[in-house]
């Protein structure tokens, strides 16, 4: 167990060494930086910017030295937890990022709870009973959720929120709490809110969910041992839980590496139709306005969540399947 | 003990075969070439062939979009702006008049300020079929007036409504699926000549080059799609021309799709490589590319096609979320995706829902490739 660990640790440094350097030549790409965006800016309102200014500001911000340095200068920073500097807002990331953090985190974790729990029962109930009417409208309900973009669900729920419950439009907490420490009052409007977003997110993930499920389970079914447990006169349900159900679960925990990446991107869709205080909306800005420090930490943050949670699902996997720690090295 | 039974011969020549005879039928299906085996497995499926009847109709549609759409894609009616869809009628006063709308006239509510349109139950404007309507450019190349269906002379046919120019909503629908359905195409395209590359690549040589594009396909999976495409298509050079854009945006969605599809290469590849005609072939001297071209792959063809054909959903998703948030393509073009910025806000919901319209066409495309998807993959393996 200690060497598939360290084993499985080793790849994901390098999995996080690579996805930064990716990260940083993304940003790099389009041509010109952040200062070509604020000069045009500036000009555009009619203000005459002197190239001894805009020399010095390049050289303070280190815009003019060679790619590679500034590659080392953010990663030396994010090894110390400096996550560099928002041209933009003209403050620290970190500082800018702060609470945002938070509530994608919260969201994203919000999400994966309910597709866990939307998707267990109906994918056992499809799996129970294959073929039947429920099992159909389930599945096409599940596929609908896939098919509608995103976005969209978002607009048209968060109507209906406010039609019917008079929740206020488009943001993750009460106006009045925004920029608020945190309270009691505070994470109670969060949670009154939250259920829009998750919603929305989450259909997209459960209709997968739902029928990689319902294949394990049916081929599961299908096994011997079960039509000895029947044949032995085990109870039906107890029959389901105790053995072809645990078999099945596999999939809900080595899903977590597939479902958080989709999870993220659908937050950051959803959370920019929706305005909420997550950091999707911010990426949007800062990839637009170039502001590279400030999209390339929210780029790396979004994949370490990602991997860190690749790992978390290949780790638990190990722990529940001793084939696959056993197997990790001859699986070819 | 005389009473020996006589010795019993049968006359009818012996036939081997006769106690497994087969039926006609069961010898239709026995001597059946696979991919007819694959047809009828498919044709068994009928979810799936009537998703693979919209998907055929949606495409040939793409083709005579001119002809079908009753405007043209940027004609702006600037009398009709956010006009509500016209309903079609057949019977005018209990008089049958065949198809026709009302006309409609516009009166500003002073107290909101929102335009209201009123139907005028005396004017009747009979729909013209097969007709000459405005003019156009036939894929760009010739002039054409031909169209299915046009207003009639003076009126308007608004079937869906108009947006924010008083554009009608039907024909830049049309218009949009020439774009938002071959995205799909092309997008996949890209990543199943990469996928296949580059699976194929790693699972024939294995060893050190499959463990280095193993990694590459695990950092690239663990990427969350999204702000990656995103990431991306801001990096696409504003000055590019809106044609250039689509190009760029179908193969930034086809680079990141093809790490499944190289998985999928790889694991069979690695079994098949073992097989004697592979090693026969090898012996002869043919070249790992075409050992993997022409002896490996059309193994699995069929599979790879299928799942393929799943993946092209997300990419249609995928430029319409793109459009949507204004980093994919930019008007003139016209998709789903781009219509559908215009239903960016709240007040586009309650107020003109019609504007909403563009999310069925993305919805029936994408569940009809699901359904038919999972069809092809039934069939490609028609001996289970």
């Amino acid at each position: 167990m200690l060497g598939f660990l360290v084993r499985r640790l080793m790849t994901m440094l390098l999995t996080l060494v690579v996805i930064s350097m990716l990260v940083f030549v993304i940003i790099q790409l389009p041509p010109g930086d952040y200062l070509t965006t604020l000069i045009a800016e500036l000009q555009s309102q009619g203000e005459q910017v002197a190239q001894q200014k805009i020399d010095f500001l390049r050289h303070q911000y280190g815009l003019d030295r060679p790619m590679v340095e500034q590659y080392a200068i953010w990663v030396w920073g994010l090894l110390h937890g400096d996550l560099g500097y928002s041209f933009e807002y003209n403050k620290p990331v970190a500082a800018v990022v702060g609470d945002r953090l938070l509530l994608t985190v919260l969201l994203n974790f919000a999400t994966i709870l309910f597709i866990y729990a939307v998707a267990f029962p109906i994918g056992v109930y499809s799996a129970k009973r294959q073929y039947s009417w429920g099992d159909h409208g389930l599945t096409f309900l599940g596929l609908l959720g896939l098919a509608t973009p995103n976005f969209l669900l978002a607009l048209i729920l968060m109507y209906l929120a406010n039609v019917l419950f008079g929740t206020s439009i488009g943001t993750m907490m009460d106006p009045q709490f925004i920029d608020k420490p945190w309270s009691l009052a505070k994470a109670a409007s969060v949670a009154e809110h939250l259920w829009v977003p998750v919603l929305v997110i989450g259909t997209s993930g459960t209709a997968g969910m739902i029928r990689r499920l319902r294949a394990n389970l049916l081929d599961e079914l299908q096994k011997q041992y079960v039509v000895t447990g029947r044949a032995k006169g085990l109870p039906s349900l107890r029959l389901l839980v105790k053995y072809p159900l645990r078999m099945a679960l596999n999939p809900f925990v080595a899903d977590i590496g597939n479902l958080l990446p989709s999870v993220v991107s659908g937050s950051v869709i959803v959370s920019t139709v929706m305005s909420l205080q997550t950091t999707g909306p911010m990426l949007l800005a800062a990839l637009q306005s170039q502001d590279m420090y400030l999209a390339g930490s929210f780029l790396m943050f979004l994949a370490m969540l990602t991997v860190f949670g690749m790992f978390l699902s290949d780790v638990l996997l190990a722990v529940l399947d001793p084939r696959i720690r056993l197997g990790g090295r001859a699986r070819r | 003990m005389n009473e020996r039974l006589p010795h019993f011969v049968d006359t009818a020549p012996f036939d081997v075969y006769a106690t497994e005879r087969l039926t006609p039928e069961q010898e239709r299906y026995y001597l059946a070439p696979q991919w007819r085996l694959m047809w009828w497995k498919f044709g068994a499926h009928s979810v799936a062939v009537a998703a693979g009847v919209v998907l055929a109709l949606f495409y040939v549609s793409i083709l005579f979009t001119e002809i079908l759409a009753p405007y043209s894609r940027d004609t702006k009616h600037t009398e009709f702006v956010y006009a509500p869809p016209q309903g079609i009628h057949l019977f005018h006063e209990g008089r049958f008049v065949g198809p026709f709308v009302y006309g409609v006239r516009y009166h500003l509510d002073m107290e909101t300020l929102k335009r209201e349109y009123v139907p005028h139950r005396s004017e009747v404007q009979p729909l013209r079929f097969f007709c000459r309507g405005e003019p156009y450019q036939f894929w760009g190349l010739f002039e054409g007036r031909f169209r299915l269906v046009c207003p009639a002379e003076g009126g308007q046919l608004f079937l869906l409504g108009t947006d924010r120019l008083g554009r009608d909503m039907l024909s830049r629908l049309l218009y949009g699926a020439r774009v938002s359905l071959t995205v799909g195409l092309i997008g996949i395209a890209v990543s199943f000549v990469l996928g296949i590359s580059i699976g194929g690549v790693a699972g024939y040589f294995g060893g050190w080059t499959d463990a280095i594009i193993q990694r590459i396909i695990e950092i690239l999976k663990s990427l969350p799609e999204l702000p990656l495409w995103m990431a991306l298509s801001a990096a696409l050079p504003v000055s590019w021309s809106p044609i250039l854009v689509y190009f760029g945006i179908t193969i930034i969605l086809g680079l990141l799709d093809w790490p499944g599809l190289a998985r999928a290469v790889r694991s069979k590849l690695l079994a098949l490589r073992e097989e004697d005609f592979c090693t026969a072939a090898r012996l002869m001297g043919a070249s790992p590319r075409r050992i993997i071209g022409r002896h490996l792959l059309p193994n699995f063809m069929s599979h790879l096609i299928a799942s393929a054909t799943l993946s092209i959903p997300s990419m249609i998703l995928g430029e319409t979320a793109l459009s949507f948030l204004g980093l994919g393509l930019r008007p003139p073009v016209t998709s789903w995706g781009v219509m559908l910025t215009e239903a960016q806000n709240i007040e586009a919901v309650a107020l003109y829902p019609w504007l909403l319209l563009p999310m069925l066409p993305v919805i029936i495309t994408v569940l009809a490739f699901n359904f038919f998807g999972d069809g092809l993959r039934d069939a490609a393996d028609p001996y289970s």
